[in-house]
């Protein structure tokens, strides 16, 4: 019994900080519409400031305390500063597109934390008058685990009062329910909207000072703690508070017992749960579902036509010159080095990977924050074929797109019966499923169970783990870089190109009305979810032709193709190109690409990549593509008249 | 047309940026006398503990090109980010040799970017020394002719800590707690075999397995208790470490029992923890500040004399291997990939911490691991009881690694 209290207590203690970061996460979306990214790095700067503010005033009860409360009124100006000087400008673009400006302050916090507090993590001083351990029956339990679970009631009722009982709190609550009735009202939604972005910026601040304590301030924290952020808010209910108090409490009590009972279950349990919930529970345990009128501020979206002459002029030369290439390399070597086609290959890789998400995101609205799943997927369908069934490269080749269409088929299922953020985090979940699934190499694991293991009683290698696949090259036809090249360049050309003509297809009319008003598509006959399933299976298998370009260029696989990482990777690459061009993609992912690769050799590069990504989403609030419709744009003959957007 | 012309200046300015950066960054055209050594580590994701390294390398760069370089040729140390994922260390490697025309690839600290070079190695048939990455199979199942390893092994320095373990202490019930992943499961899976081979009254009674970096240190503790072990097996570094210290010491799980912990003695993961880092744990780590010999004492003052700070296990490790390399050109007498193999496999050179040989079996170099226990002192924590165990005692029979190895 008393061991049942002590576990139910640290259980508590540890839904604290989930709750605080994510309530502030909840109701920056719920207000804005803004999926903030940059949420982990303000909940890391609360730590980091948090610490030196300890250090220096903290040796008091007093202190310490006033020191997490300056830290966390820190970090809310500094999400003021985001959202005059970024964010606000930016609200009228393409949905989501602000995801990619967070992303950018996500790199630029990360070098300058860096620069400032140096590598070496900072384990934090514990707190003063809270040192030692309680007795609970006749167990000990550290005294500051019981401050925390005290904490986080106090900020909700402190919540909760904040948006009952001022004018200001209703506002917030009006908007979250319908955001273009509060405009009609009259009420200005600038000062309203930085509101909220302090709030939910110092939350997550005050989430990273308190866990001082606990632990400290290290640079990986804030994509550690994203993901288990996101999790809490959606199970919770996007956009409520009380939602995300008892998800949290129910993560926190979940995790502890859940790992007595199945220690192996870490990497897993949180996306399990979330999975089962948005299953039964589209809108999460708390949300609502989303009302109409809610959508987007932003101009409607242009009709697809056909590229002009001038535009199609310009992807044949494309295309030749892309073709052209490994020539000039023999011709001119000084002028085009080996290492050009490697990153050329690369290119491609991301680009094909990318469009093939643009092709359910764009034309299918369907934002899948997991798309790696079937990149990754696909390059491990091919590494197995290789390493148990001694495949030929020929054979292999072809497992990819086949299994991760397979898989994409799977989990589309339930995920077409979502939509919005929901529909974003299901396919996340499953993401994470896969990921763990060969991050932790089950099938392996499974053998033992019926007693075959190898000859030390170890799980065999099957997925290999962390370990990965190795060794697994193309056939030595193939084997050359110019061969390659060319397999590559000419598969992701040929599968944009198909690409292209579903989406001119009647079948590509479909999902776009079933985007533009699925009530109307649906009242017409259409059969929308069975649309968005086959959608979403094709962009699997198109990104599992990716998988296998990636797989056999580098000759290894590792779970890392299957992280949340490559899957926002993908996403930034679209939506940084635009996401209303089919053309967006491929600007995107060779822009992003290629900066990385420019940008990698030097030290601080992750904050010269912010910076660019920044302004690009700036000036080209449409994407890179969104340069056809300036006026210069309609000049050059990029675009029509009445496509000028700026 | 504000905005046009605005995009007309960014494009510009972006332009511009990108046009200095790679013609900064394009190799000086090729000095043919220097040698070149391409570096790939992970230095935004770990910088902790991939900068020191670094810094070793460079200092012993430095050491070499005073003193005449090698071979009579200046040696030049380029060095790039893998941004902590295989597929673009791959990429950085094929930049290295197509573009910057280097002899040779070293470095990198995780296990997967390892192995995913050893692949690209034996492939491209170019040399590759593996510095820091701890997974075995980069020199057993996945070992090849062209990829050499330096640091001790996880299975090594699993196997030192059983063998130790396994003359003092009398602790029956066991309990492990590692990162849940490869490398976690090997170092437990290693030592579990060692101990039990040693001492076959020995009971594993559990095994907890955190998410690395996202340990949740009080309910990990908690789930140990509930184990009632007489000892515990620790594998968990770096933050995870911090935070379980931490909650062990406040929830009594250290009481009266004994705890093991592999790498926790090194000063990247001790030092962070400064007065409450645990004491009376058998660890192995790198007890730089009481190493006596003459050698090592000159490498830590030029260390501190560069740098302005200490080295960490980073460092001597960083430092080794160019040290090797050094030796391995001046065996070798050529930057011919087949010749360098050649004179690597075998090769013998002396370094700060002691002898260490490249075993032509296995491509494993010798270099051991300090095995000692933590104590604290002037408010920090240190090893103290401490000894160099050389790295050549705690590798499987011939007959297993040839086994391992299938035959490469």
């Amino acid at each position: 019994m008393a061991d049942f209290i002590v576990s139910l207590l640290t259980g508590l203690s540890s839904a604290a900080a989930m709750f605080l970061v994510a309530s502030g996460l909840s109701i920056i979306f719920g207000v804005t519409r803004i999926v903030n990214f940059a949420h982990g790095s303000f909940y890391m700067l609360g730590a980091y400031i948090g610490y030196t503010l300890v250090q220096a005033i903290g040796s008091t009860a007093v202190g310490f305390w006033a020191a997490v409360l300056i830290a966390a009124v820190a970090v809310g100006a500094i999400g003021v500063v985001m959202e005059i000087l970024l964010l606000r400008r930016i609200y009228r673009a393409p949905e989501l597109f602000q995801l990619i400006a967070t992303f950018g302050v996500i790199l630029v916090i990360q070098d300058v934390t860096l620069w400032v507090w140096g590598s070496e993590d900072l384990v934090g001083p514990q707190a003063p008058g809270l040192k030692g351990a309680a007795d609970i029956l006749g167990k000990p339990i550290p005294e500051y685990d019981l401050a925390l679970i005290a904490i986080s009631p106090l900020v909700l009722v402190g919540l909760w009062a904040l948006f009952k009982l001022t004018r200001w709190g209703t506002l917030v609550r009006a908007a979250t329910q319908d955001r273009q009735m509060v405009a009609a009202l009259g009420v200005n939604q600038r000062w309203l909207f930085t509101g909220v972005l302090f709030l939910g910026s110092a939350l997550a601040g005050l989430g990273g000072a308190v866990q001082i304590p606990k632990g400290g301030a290290d640079l990986l924290m804030d994509f550690n703690i994203l993901a288990v952020a996101f999790v809490v808010v959606v199970v919770g209910g996007m956009g409520s508070v009380f939602g995300a108090f008892w998800a949290a409490v129910l993560f926190g009590i979940l995790q502890t017992f859940g790992i007595q009972i199945l220690p192996n279950s870490t990497l897993v349990l949180m996306f399990l749960v979330m999975a089962v919930v948005l299953i039964f529970r589209p809108w999460g345990l708390l949300g609502m579902p989303e009302t109409l009128g809610q959508a987007h501020p932003g101009p409607p979206e242009q009709p697809l036509r056909p590229a002009l002459p001038r535009v199609r002029i310009l992807g044949g030369a494309a295309t030749a010159l892309l073709l052209a290439l490994p020539v000039a390399h023999l011709v001119l070597p000084q002028l085009v080095g080996a290492f050009t086609l490697v990153l050329v290959i690369e290119i491609m890789v991301f680009v094909l990977f990318a469009a093939a998400l643009h092709f359910i995101m764009g034309p299918g609205g369907m934002v899948s924050f997991g798309h790696a799943a079937y990149f990754g997927g696909g390059a491990y369908a091919a590494a197995l074929l290789v390493k148990f069934a001694d495949a030929p490269f020929e054979i292999a080749f072809w497992a990819a797109p086949v299994g991760a269409a397979l898989l994409a088929f799977l989990f589309g299922w339930f995920c077409v019966r979502l939509s919005g953020v929901y529909f974003a985090m299901l396919t996340l979940a499953f993401a994470q499923i896969a990921w763990a699934f060969v991050f932790q190499d089950m099938p392996g694991s499974v053998l033992r169970t019926f007693g075959i293991a190898d000859e030390f009683g170890a799980p065999l290698k099957i997925t290999g783990g962390d370990d990965g696949l190795n060794d697994i090259w193309p056939s030595a036809w193939a084997g050359t870089r110019i061969a390659y090249y060319y397999i590559a360049v000419g598969l992701s050309v040929a599968a944009l190109w198909i690409m292209r003509r579903f989406l001119y297809a009647p079948f590509g009319y479909t999902l776009r009305a079933g985007r533009d008003s699925p009530l109307r598509a649906a009242a017409i006959g259409i059969d929308l979810t069975r649309h968005r399933w086959l959608a979403f299976a094709l962009s699997g298998a198109f990104t599992g032709l990716a998988g296998a370009l990636f797989l056999f260029s580098k000759g290894s696989v590792f779970p890392t193709t299957l992280e949340i990482a490559r899957s926002f990777d993908a996403l930034l690459m679209v939506l940084l190109g635009g996401v209303q061009s089919l053309f967006g993609p491929i600007f995107g992912a060779a822009a992003l690409t290629w900066l990385n690769d420019l940008f990698s050799v030097l030290s601080y590069w992750r904050f010269l990549l912010g910076v660019t990504i920044i302004a690009l989403v700036l000036l080209l609030p449409q994407g890179i593509v969104g340069f056809a419709g300036t006026r210069l744009g309609r000049r050059l003959r990029l675009a029509r008249p009445e496509e000028i957007t700026a | 047309m504000r905005s046009s012309r605005a995009f007309l200046t960014t494009t510009g300015a972006v332009a511009a940026t990108a046009i200095a950066a790679s013609v900064a960054f394009a190799p000086a055209s090729a000095a043919a006398e220097t040698i070149r050594i391409g570096d790939i580590n992970s230095y935004t994701r770990l910088p902790a503990h991939t900068v020191p390294y670094r810094q070793g390398a460079i200092l012993a760069i430095e050491e070499f090109n005073r003193s005449g370089g090698v071979l009579g040729r200046q040696l030049e140390f380029i060095s790039h980010d893998d941004q902590g994922k295989p597929g673009e260390a791959v990429k950085v490697a094929e930049r290295l040799f197509a573009r910057d025309e280097v002899a040779l690839i070293s470095g990198s600290l995780f296990s997967h970017v390892g192995l995913a070079l050893t692949a690209y190695a034996k492939k491209t048939k170019r040399l590759y020394i593996a510095a820091e990455p701890l997974a075995d199979a980069l020199v057993w199942a996945q070992g090849n002719r062209y990829t050499f390893r330096l640091r001790p092994s996880t299975y090594m320095q699993a196997a030192m800590l059983a063998a130790e373990v396994a003359k003092v202490e009398k602790a029956r019930r066991w309990a492990t707690i590692a990162p849940n992943y490869a490398y976690g499961k090997d170092a437990v899976a290693a030592f579990q075999r060692v101990l039990t081979d040693l001492r076959p009254d020995v009971e594993f009674v559990g095994s907890q397995w955190p998410a690395l970096f996202k340990i949740d240190a009080g309910a990990e503790v908690e789930a140990l208790k509930r184990l009632e072990p007489d000892a515990i097996y620790n594998v968990t570094f770096g933050g995870d470490l911090a935070k379980f210290a931490r909650e062990g010491k406040l929830r009594g799980l250290f009481e009266g029992r004994l705890m093991v912990g592999l790498l926790t003695g090194e000063p990247e993961y001790l030092d962070p923890l400064k007065d409450e880092a645990p004491e009376g744990w058998l660890v192995t780590g790198y007890p730089w500040y009481d190493i006596e010999t003459p050698e090592h004492k000159a490498f830590v003052a030029a260390y501190r004399q560069r740098w302005d700070d200490y080295p960490r296990i980073g460092s001597v490790v960083g430092y080794n291997t160019m040290l090797a390399i050094k030796a391995m050109l001046e065996r070798a007498g050529s930057t011919d990939t087949e010749k360098m193999v050649d004179a690597m496999e075998g090769l013998s050179f002396d370094a700060p911490t002691g002898p260490i040989t490249f075993r032509a079996i296995d491509h494993q170099a010798t270099m051991g691991a300090y095995v000692g226990w933590t104590a604290l002192r002037d408010g920090r924590g240190v090893m103290v009881d401490w000894k160099y165990l050389d790295g050549a005692g705690y590798l499987p029979s011939d007959d297993e690694v040839r086994k391992l190895r299938g035959g490469q």
